[in-house]
């Protein structure tokens, strides 16, 4: 047993840190929150280049997945870096469409997978029908499954605000183009929803180091009744309790990569989705004031905890996941 | 990234799990906090070491079975897992024993470690002091040199299994008081001592459960001959941290006990649990997580470890967390029993007891959070 990063995982990681941390992502953000998707296509296309989404991609379809581990690993630095757009939706979707091949249906595999594996195709994806599906006016294409129906929105409802500015919402538009329809729809929905587990997972745990990493540099250097506010213990000990919570949340996020059960999935989920919601509480807390203000881009991630906490399995849900799996009698193991 | 075990660490994990499984006690031993349930767990460690399995990550040569951090993990599964009774002899073979093992002489370690591993000797840890708790640094008892050896003198409290044990091992005080603005770490010694020596009273204190689950031992010019004195004299200070860190960090409470203990949760909510609470649900489904999370940053540490890198202030966190888990896995339990959660001869109702003391021995959670914000977080140093 080695529970550690392989070299080429750590690598990997620290090649999309310098990357992100070169382009500046905070401006792209708020471009895309404005409207202007623009910045944010770029960075996607950075990661495309640098293989994130491919990770979700089998090798047969200019893939080079599955690769859960590797895909944790990008998508904690995407959740750091505040990368705007449909990642998890992109990555749900791909590996959709990768179920329906293994279960016979190649058709939407051959036609969709090769460009978003490269990032040059984005896409949304609900699972649920009716759901709030995510950038649908930016995503080259919104997958839409109802029931044992596997279809193309032909568009969408207005665009609704959501607490992250940066997350824009709307609903399908009812019809559009069929892709697949039978039993291999839902169980490869199930997957999908594996793969969106474990990438929002990541991407809260991400945000949550960011605001810890960020927070911890203000209480050093933020001084009132002349010391820095972090020598005092009841901002020690929050700081304290926000490292805790992510770094037992960290553990379970690369466990669940490795068996990719959904029960460890679901407790991934929920455990560093809490986590870094009480990293955003602490970050504003100990900012106080300022943190409380849009302009400072503290606020980027702020607002991120939450809506991450709850997309792809509320905590409720994924508790009642984790619940309901030791009771399963069987469960079906492995990234298939 | 893999959590394969080995085939060593398989191996291991199948004969323990057999072996327990044939000798497991059906009946769960009296509580180690008593009198008779002592002597019937003081049976059972030489069941273990008969068969060695008291102690597996030690040498061979003292009783062990050279198991490296993961085998010793896996055995602790099967242990917990098979609802092995709790460990009289921790104290002695997760705080004493690694301190000899990196500070004792080769003489003391093949005098000591046997007999602790086999059950014969019984260790009680004696560190703190009426006026000394998590500020060890702050201690007065004394050690006075004398032909031969020390002599003892002062006050320890609190001292876990003292009510029966046979031996502890503490550190006290061997230069006078530092002058001012010395440094309080300075001047201590470590050493071994008989509970039954001339000079030694042990008066028993009733825990909240009012089981004498330790101890106040009074020290009138106790001796203690050179040979237990561990490491050099003034040197105790150095020697016991890293005995402290042993106890927060890997070893004293291993991932087992608690996924064993997450399972009678688990198992407990199947029976007891109203489907409509879906709060409980929630508390439930956490325990099973946070024993998970616990089991997960074990291997990561583990992992460090084996490539070499220091466990340091990570066991800071792993105290916190590991206390805190406990504390919640025996209120949820509480809270699915129900009004019958009152009654204190349940197995859920001792480990409640024992679970509120978690945040309060081997160091505070409050001074274990200084820690981790100082030594891992960088933040400066302060007390307000």
């Amino acid at each position: 047993m080695r529970f550690l990063p392989t070299d080429e995982q750590r690598a990997f990681a620290r090649s999309l840190d310098a990357m992100l941390t070169a382009a500046g992502t905070p401006p792209a953000a708020r471009a895309w929150a404005a409207g202007d998707p623009g910045p944010g296509l770029a960075l996607w296309r950075r990661l495309g280049e640098a293989g994130v989404f491919a990770l979700a991609v089998p090798e047969a379809y200019g893939g080079l997945g599955p690769r859960p581990v590797e895909l944790a690993h990008a998508f904690v630095e995407a959740g750091r870096h505040a990368v705007p757009g449909p990642l998890v939706e992109t990555v749900a979707a791909a590996a959709l469409l990768a179920g329906l091949a293994e279960r016979g249906g190649t058709g939407p595999a051959n036609r969709f997978l090769p460009a978003l594996a490269s990032g040059g195709t984005t896409a949304s994806l609900v699972l649920t029908g009716d759901g709030l599906a995510l950038d649908p006016d930016v995503a080259d294409v919104l997958f839409v499954v109802a029931g044992d129906e596997l279809r193309i929105a032909p568009g969408h409802t207005g665009i609704r605000v959501s607490a992250d500015p940066v997350r824009r919402l709307a609903r399908p538009a009812p019809g559009g183009e069929p892709l697949a329809t039978g039993p291999a729809v839902p169980a490869s929905a199930a997957r999908a929803r594996r793969w969106a587990l474990l990438a929002t997972a990541a991407q809260s745990l991400g945000v949550g180091l960011a605001l810890l990493g960020r927070t911890v540099a203000y209480a050093k250097q933020r001084t009132q009744f002349g010391a820095p506010i972090g020598s005092f213990q009841a901002v020690k000990h929050r700081l304290a309790d926000t490292l805790l919570g992510l770094e037992f949340a960290r553990p379970l996020l690369f466990g669940a990569a490795l068996t990719f059960e959904e029960g460890d999935l679901a407790a991934a989920k929920a455990a560093c989705g809490e986590a870094a919601h009480a990293a955003a509480r602490t970050a504003l807390r100990v900012h106080g004031a300022v943190g409380y203000t849009e302009e400072f881009d503290l606020s980027l991630w702020l607002r991120k905890a939450r809506p991450l906490r709850d997309a792809w399995g509320t905590p409720s849900w994924c508790r009642a996941r984790v619940l309901a799996e030791l009771t399963a009698t069987a469960g079906s193991r492995g990234t298939g | 990234m893999d959590l394969t075990p080995t085939a060593d660490e398989e191996r291991l994990r199948a004969e323990a799990r057999a072996w327990l499984r044939a000798h497991v006690p059906a009946a769960p031993l009296p509580s180690l906090e008593t009198a008779e349930g002592f002597a019937a767990h003081r049976a059972w460690e030489a069941e273990l070491a008969a068969a060695r399995w008291s102690v597996v990550s030690w040498p061979e040569r003292y009783g062990g079975r050279d198991a490296d951090v993961f085998g010793w993990l896996a055995f602790e599964e099967e242990y917990y897992a098979a609802g092995a009774p709790g460990r009289v002899s921790q104290n002695g073979i997760h705080l004493l024993a690694p301190t000899l093992l990196a500070h004792g002489t080769e003489e003391q370690r093949a005098r000591v470690l046997p007999p602790m591993a086999a059950g014969e000797t019984v260790w009680a840890q004696a560190w703190s002091e009426p006026e000394a708790g998590s500020d060890l640094a702050s201690l007065t008892s004394r050690a006075v040199r004398t032909d031969g050896g020390w002599l003892l003198s002062g006050q320890k409290t609190w001292s876990s299994r003292a009510a029966f044990a046979d031996r502890a091992f503490g550190i006290f005080r061997t230069d006078p008081a530092p002058v001012a603005g010395g440094r309080p770490h300075r001047g201590l010694t470590y050493l071994m001592f008989d509970l039954r020596a001339p000079g030694v009273t042990v008066r028993p204190i009733g825990r909240l459960d009012g089981k004498p689950a330790f101890a106040e031992l009074f020290l009138d010019e106790v001796f203690v001959p050179d040979a237990d004195v561990i490491g050099e004299p003034g040197q105790g200070w150095e020697i016991a941290m890293s005995a402290t860190g042993d106890e927060r960090g890997l070893t004293l409470r291993s991932p087992g006990r608690f996924l064993a203990a997450a399972d009678r949760l688990v198992r407990l909510w199947r029976t007891h649990g109203d489907p409509a609470d879906s709060a409980l649900r929630d508390r439930v489904a956490d325990a099973v997580i946070g024993a998970r999370a616990y089991r997960l940053f074990t291997a990561a540490a583990a992992s460090r470890s084996a490539a070499g890198a220091e466990l340091g202030a990570g066991s800071s966190l792993t105290k916190v967390f590991w206390s805190r888990l406990d504390l919640a896995l025996h209120e949820t339990a509480l809270d699915l029993l129900g009004p019958e959660g009152e009654l204190a001869d349940s197995a859920w109702a001792e480990g409640h007891v024992f679970s509120l003391a978690g945040p309060i021995y081997a160091g505070t959670n409050e001074i274990q959070r200084d820690i981790i914000a100082e030594r891992l977080l960088g933040l400066p140093k302060g007390r307000r």
